[in-house]
Formats: structure tokens, sequence, C-alpha cells
């Protein structure tokens, strides 16, 4: 093994922070999935009708792509097949009536969220950020309700939404991924439980930060979680989301939905800080992170970014996307993907040109360490009617040791001659000669490779809201820690 | 402050430095001159501990510390600073965010408070000075894009800040501009003290035009033939090197270069 191996592994061993389990009764069903699981699930939650009826059409399309081709195959990840039967679909933490207020919430889960960062109480709030906290399958608080309310701004979480909101759910439920979208995509649709709905009314500007910060707790759940934004005409939204899991051996999934409408001169920022349990450093355990991120820019000149900080889950398959539906509308991404010991990740995004002069900017960065997979995979399309779409992708690798891949595989698709689509791709490595200079000033291995990595993220971090981003940072050095040679 | 006794190494099997012997006092400067291949920037290499050489007999001494025992980081912490003849680049990394890591770490490591954004700043401004680079220089990515010639001086800045006690310099002299090198001969002069010394490992005789050694040495073929004072620079630059092969070759045949 060569120094840099050795001095990148010893820079990439520390426990992950946030494997803890909380010991609270939960009101889970038993395992498998038919349709009786489906009206379990929905009565539960007590669904009006359409709700119910959506959830059976989603079902049975999954059921004929389950008997049919099954899951996705072209993604470059392996895993053992998933036995879709042995999977809890619902399970919450056993409260005796819907908590109306913190008080009513237990204790233990207000805990859970403290020791994770996300204090929910009155005095601890973060100043700024408004929170919608997932336990499992259900949202126990959700902070600053009433304060975005005065704006018209409605925050809570899905399952609320569904009860007080339902022509806004049954309008754009669907409406950017139908539950026909793909295997995972249809899943969610039948038995997601809960997630985020978040709606900011005509030229309304969303004074602080929505967050959503899911936890898996149980084990042998499943979460499947599902977030829609509506972003009015004129008005404009910053969200972010973050990510933790305990500590498991057995594998858990997680194929989550996350729908985003942006009309007319709507600007929608959506942010994720995807930390699930990555498995230890054989590759035993962590989360199965399937998920579709999609948003619609309807409107002319909306805007939708993403920016995604993935360095969670055993195996990542995500590609938050863009349909660039009105003419002068903007779709970004920007995404760093870390891979450490065996992790594997398959991520990317689509672009979909349709109005006029559109424009997307993709910039992604991919850390591959230890025995880490990192594949880029994107999808630049401009339609016929697409006349002067713009488009401008770099894909950039970095390499951390010799047992570690990076792929990039960029796909383009141009259907109209005056669209102009930039595609730059690089590849680099730390190298030896690089350690040596830091450590010949007094910088440690450790700090050295942190700071490398760090400045090759930059680029990304700066779209990301300043507290987060400090996070981010911390983040990578932590994930780093651990396995690579 | 450093001494070395018979020191043997080398790269890839291949032994390169053949029983070096140098003492260094503080206040000291020393220029350790010699042809291409003698092994002077092995020498400088094996002083900082590129993994890459091998140290195969011999030993070094520096503040009363076996040095070849230290790695390398803690050799830049107890206050050894090596110019690199290449500079490294380290893309996304801003100078002052590596200065700032350096010497935070290195005060660190001895004990003393880190320096917050303002002293650091402040620090790092007046030391700009030195080596009349401007502010725009900070913000850039190490040595990325650079200039031979702004690289060599980014060098100079980095001893500046951290200030070591011993400062080796690899051929800082290589490649630059007449203006270029006064900056940086310039810069190294006034970092001169009682307290520190400096190796000058050089090919020619131009930058001690501008730094007056206390001693030269003179490598060849691994081993230092010859030392004097500085006059002795002005020998070889008059006569060249073939006059200092031909009296090494009249006493011992030369092994492969």
């Amino acid at each position: 093994m060569s120094t840099t191996a050795k001095t990148v592994e010893a820079a990439v061993n520390r426990e992950y922070e946030w494997g803890f389990v909380t010991d609270i009764e939960a009101d889970a069903i038993a395992p498998g999935l038919n349709e009786d699981i489906i009206r379990l699930i929905s009565s539960k939650k007590n669904e009006p009708e359409f709700m119910l009826e959506w959830r059976l059409r989603a079902y049975r399309h999954w059921v004929k792509m389950d008997k049919g081709a099954g899951e996705p195959r072209w993604a470059n990840v392996t895993h053992p097949p998933i036995d879709y039967q042995s999977i809890v679909y619902y399970s919450a933490p056993k409260q005796n009536t819907a908590p109306g207020s913190l008080e009513e919430v237990d204790p233990k889960l207000l805990q859970t969220f403290e020791k994770l960062g996300i204090p929910l109480g009155e005095q601890k709030r973060l100043t700024g950020v408004a929170v919608d906290a997932v336990f499992d399958s259900v949202s126990v608080a959700t902070t600053f309700k009433g304060k975005l309310a005065e704006l018209g701004i409605i925050f809570c979480s899905f399952s609320e939404a569904v009860q007080n909101h339902p022509d806004l759910i049954e309008k754009y439920l669907g409406s950017v991924v139908p539950y026909t979208d793909n295997f995972f995509a249809s899943l969610n649709s039948a038995v997601f439980t809960d997630g985020s709905f978040c709606y900011i009314p005509k030229g309304v500007r969303c004074p602080m930060e929505l967050s959503t910060y899911f936890r898996i707790n149980a084990a042998g759940s499943g979460q499947f979680e599902r977030t829609l934004i509506v972003a009015d005409e004129g008005s404009y939204v910053s969200y972010l989301e973050g990510c933790t899991a305990p500590m498991r051996d057995e594998n858990q999934l997680h194929a989550a939905v996350v729908e985003l409408v942006a009309l007319e001169n709507a600007q929608i920022k959506y942010a994720t800080i995807q930390n699930w349990y990555a498995g230890d450093q054989e590759g035993r355990g962590g989360i199965y992170n399937f998920v579709t991120k999609r948003g619609k820019c309807v409107g002319r000149r909306s805007k939708i970014s993403w920016t995604q900080v993935e360095t969670g889950s055993a195996i990542t398959w995500k590609y938050p996307s863009v349909i660039l539906q009105g003419d002068d509308s903007v779709g970004e991404f920007y995404s760093v993907a870390l891979v450490n010991n065996y992790q594997q990740a398959d991520t990317g995004t689509k672009m979909i040109h349709i109005g006029k002069n559109t424009r997307s900017t993709i910039l992604s960065k991919g850390i591959s360490a230890g025995h880490g997979n990192n594949t880029y995979r994107g999808l630049v399309k401009v339609l016929p009617r697409a006349e002067h779409a713009r488009n401008r992708t770099q894909c950039d690798s970095l390499l951390l040791g010799d047992r570690c891949g990076a792929h990039t595989t960029p796909y383009i698709e141009v259907a109209n001659p005056t669209a102009s689509v930039e595609h730059e791709a690089s590849t680099a490595k730390i190298s030896e000669d690089q350690l040596f200079y830091c450590k010949q000033r007094g910088i440690s291995a450790e700090n050295a490779v942190s700071m490398i990595v760090n400045g090759f993220c930059k680029d990304v971090f700066k779209n990301l809201p300043m507290e987060f981003a400090v996070e981010a940072s911390k983040l990578l050095g932590v994930s780093l820690e651990g396995g690579v040679g | 402050m450093l001494s070395i006794r018979s020191l043997h190494a080398g790269v890839e099997g291949r032994e390169i430095l053949r029983g070096i012997d140098l003492e260094v006092k503080a206040g000291e400067v020393h220029a350790v001159m010699g042809p291409n291949g003698s092994g002077k920037s092995t020498l400088a290499q094996v002083l900082a501990g590129h993994p890459a050489y091998a140290v195969t007999a011999g030993e070094v001494r520096y503040d009363g510390q076996n040095l070849l025992e230290l790695s390398p980081e803690d050799r830049a912490r107890a206050g050894v600073f090596l110019a690199f003849q290449y500079p490294v680049e380290i893309p996304g990394v801003s100078t002052a965010q590596f200065l700032k890591a350096a010497i935070n770490e290195i005060r660190t490591r001895q004990g003393q408070e880190e320096l917050d954004a303002i002293e650091f700043l402040a620090l790092l401004r007046e030391k700009l000075a030195l080596v009349e680079m401007d502010q725009s220089f900070i913000s850039r990515a190490v040595n990325e894009g650079f200039s031979g010639g702004e690289k060599k001086r980014n060098e100079i800045l980095q001893l500046a800040v951290l200030k070591p006690k011993l400062a080796i310099l690899d051929e800082t002299d290589s490649g630059l501009d007449i203006d270029a090198l006064r900056i940086v001969a310039h810069g190294v002069d006034a970092l001169r003290t009682p307290d520190n010394a400096m190796i000058l490992v050089t090919h020619y005789q131009r930058l001690l035009n501008y730094i007056t050694p206390d001693y030269v040495h003179v490598l060849f073929n691994g081993r230092i033939v010859k030392s004097g004072g500085k006059e002795l620079a002005l020998e070889l630059e008059a006569k060249g090197y073939d006059w200092i092969k031909d009296e090494v070759g009249a006493v011992e045949p030369l092994g492969a270069a």
C-alpha cells in the first residue's frame, strides 16, 4: 500500500455519530405488502378516498413491474435481492393522541432530535430555520408553523396536508413524479406514510429556511416519505433536508419521492445533506437510498436548484432532475457524492429542456475512497421546441487510494439545432507530493486530506445555506475517516 | 543545531548520498553547491523526510533529537522548513487557508495559541510586502496557475510566515529572472537571525551575490568533497565544476554518477 493510501486510511476511521437507537414503543404493522396493507396505512392516516384510490393504482402498477422487469438494473450498483414482503411498511412511535403541541410529544422523541442537533423546543430552536421532524413513518413536530402561517405559507407534515389541504394535494400529488414513473416511485406512491408539504403563496418570499429532518429508528422497517413543495407565482423558498439512521447489520430500504413545482417567476432551492448509515467497514448494513427527486419549472422564468451532499447510505440511487417547461426557466444541480469503504453511489441529474431559452447548470463532484464506487449519471435532453436552450455540465472525480472507482456516464440528446450543450469532465488523485507538501508545512495527513477534499467541493458548498455549508464540510471530514486503501 | 554524520541515502534502491558530514550552528548560512546529479536535492528531501527516500546509514541530529525518527509533519513542527524546488499545486485550497492551517498546527504543537483570522491576516499582509506580492495572491489556490517566479516567491512567503529555525532552500534561485531573483534573495536575507540557520542548495553562485554564506560546501557524487568560505563559491563560478571533478578524480576513481 502506498503512503498516500495509508494516510488516507488513517484519515478515514471514525464512528458514525448518529448510529444510536431510541428505545420507544412503536405502533408497527406486520411486515408484508398487499392491498390490505395499503388500505391499513390509508385508514391509519384517516385519508380521503382519492388518496386510497391513488395508492391502490400505484400498488397495482408496482405489482406489474415487480412481476415483469422488477427493479431497475441499469445503475452501476449491486446488491442482493430485496425481499419486499419482509419489510415493515408502517412504524410510528406510540402516542395516545396526535400531539397538538410540543408539550404532548414524547420527551424521548424530542431528546432524539436534540441529540441529532435538531432541537425542537421553543427556547432552543434553530433560529431562522423551520423544521419538520420525521421519525420513522410519521412527522413528530413542525416548528414555526404559526409564524409561517401569518404569511400564508403552509408548512406541515404530509399527513396534515392531506387532512387540511386536500385540494392542493389532489392537484399536485404525482404531477411531477407520476406513480408510474419508476419501480421505487411506484412503491413509494403505494405505501408512503409521511413527509413534508410546503406551499408558498403568490409573491411571498419565505423568510426562513424550511427544513425536514428524517430519522429512521425502527429495525426491519423501510422509510417511504414523500415531500411536495409548491411555489406559487413570484414566490421564493429555500429548503433543506437532512437524514440519519441507527447502525444496524441489516440493510434498510429508503425509497422517497420529492416533487417540486415552481410556477411563473418562482424560485425553489432544495438542499440535501444525506447522511444515512453507510454500513460498516466491511460493507455490512447501511441504507439503500433509492430516491426519486424531480422539480418542474412550470411557469416562465421559474428556477429550481438542487444541491446535494451525499455522504451516507450503503447504496445511493438518485437523480434530482428538473423539467424546464416554462420559457426562460432555469435548472441547477450541484452535487457532492462521497463513497468510502464499500459504499456505492449512482447519482446525477436529468435536465429536460422543453421551453425556449431554458438554461441548466450541472456541477458534480464525486469523491471515491476505500472500495467505494461512484458513478455520475446524467441526462441533458433538449426537445424540439426548446430554442436556444443552454446547458453546461462539469463532472469532476477525486480518487483517494487505488481500490475505489469513479465513472462518468453522460447522456446528451439534443433535438433543436440552436441549443448549446457543454460537457467537461476531470479525474484527479490526491498525490503523494501534495500530501508531503502539506506535511512539510506541519499539516497532519488527516487535515491535509480534509482540506484538499473540501477545496475540491467548495463550488458546491457555496450553494448551501451558510450554517449547513459548515456542517457539510465537517461531515465530509467525518465520512472520510475509516476505510481507504 | 544540525549535525549530519556519515549519512547514506537513496531512492528506489539506488544510493545517492554516500556519507555526508555537515555541522550547522544557529546563525549560520551554509551553501551546498554542486553539479547536477551530485545529490543536492536528495539531501534536502531526506532532511525534510520525503517518503520516497530511504536512509541506509548514518545519523542526523537536530536540536538534540534524532531527526530521522520524526515524521515529516513533526520535523516541520520542530522548525524544519523546506522551500521546494518544484512547489506543489493544491487546487481548491487558497494560499491563505493553507498557511493558516500550517501555522496553527505548528503553533498548537509548540504550545502556543492559534492565531485567529484577524491576527493571521495581519501577519500575512506584512510578509506579502517582503516578497512584493499583492493581496490577490493569497486568495488564489496554492501554486495553481502560478508562474515559476510566483511559485518561488510563495515558498519564501511561507518561510517568512512560518519562521522556521532551520530553513533548507532547494534551488530556490533556479528558473528565476533577475527581478524575481532579487526579490527572493532579499526576502531570504531579511529572514536571517542569530537564532536560525539556513542551508541554501544551489547550482549557481548568483544567489550568493545577494546572500552571503558563512560556509560553502561542494557536493559531488554523494559526498561533500570540499568546504570553504564564501570565496569558494566565486572560485567555482570562475573555474566551473570540472575543476572539482578533476581534483576529486585524482584522489579516487568515480563511481557511476
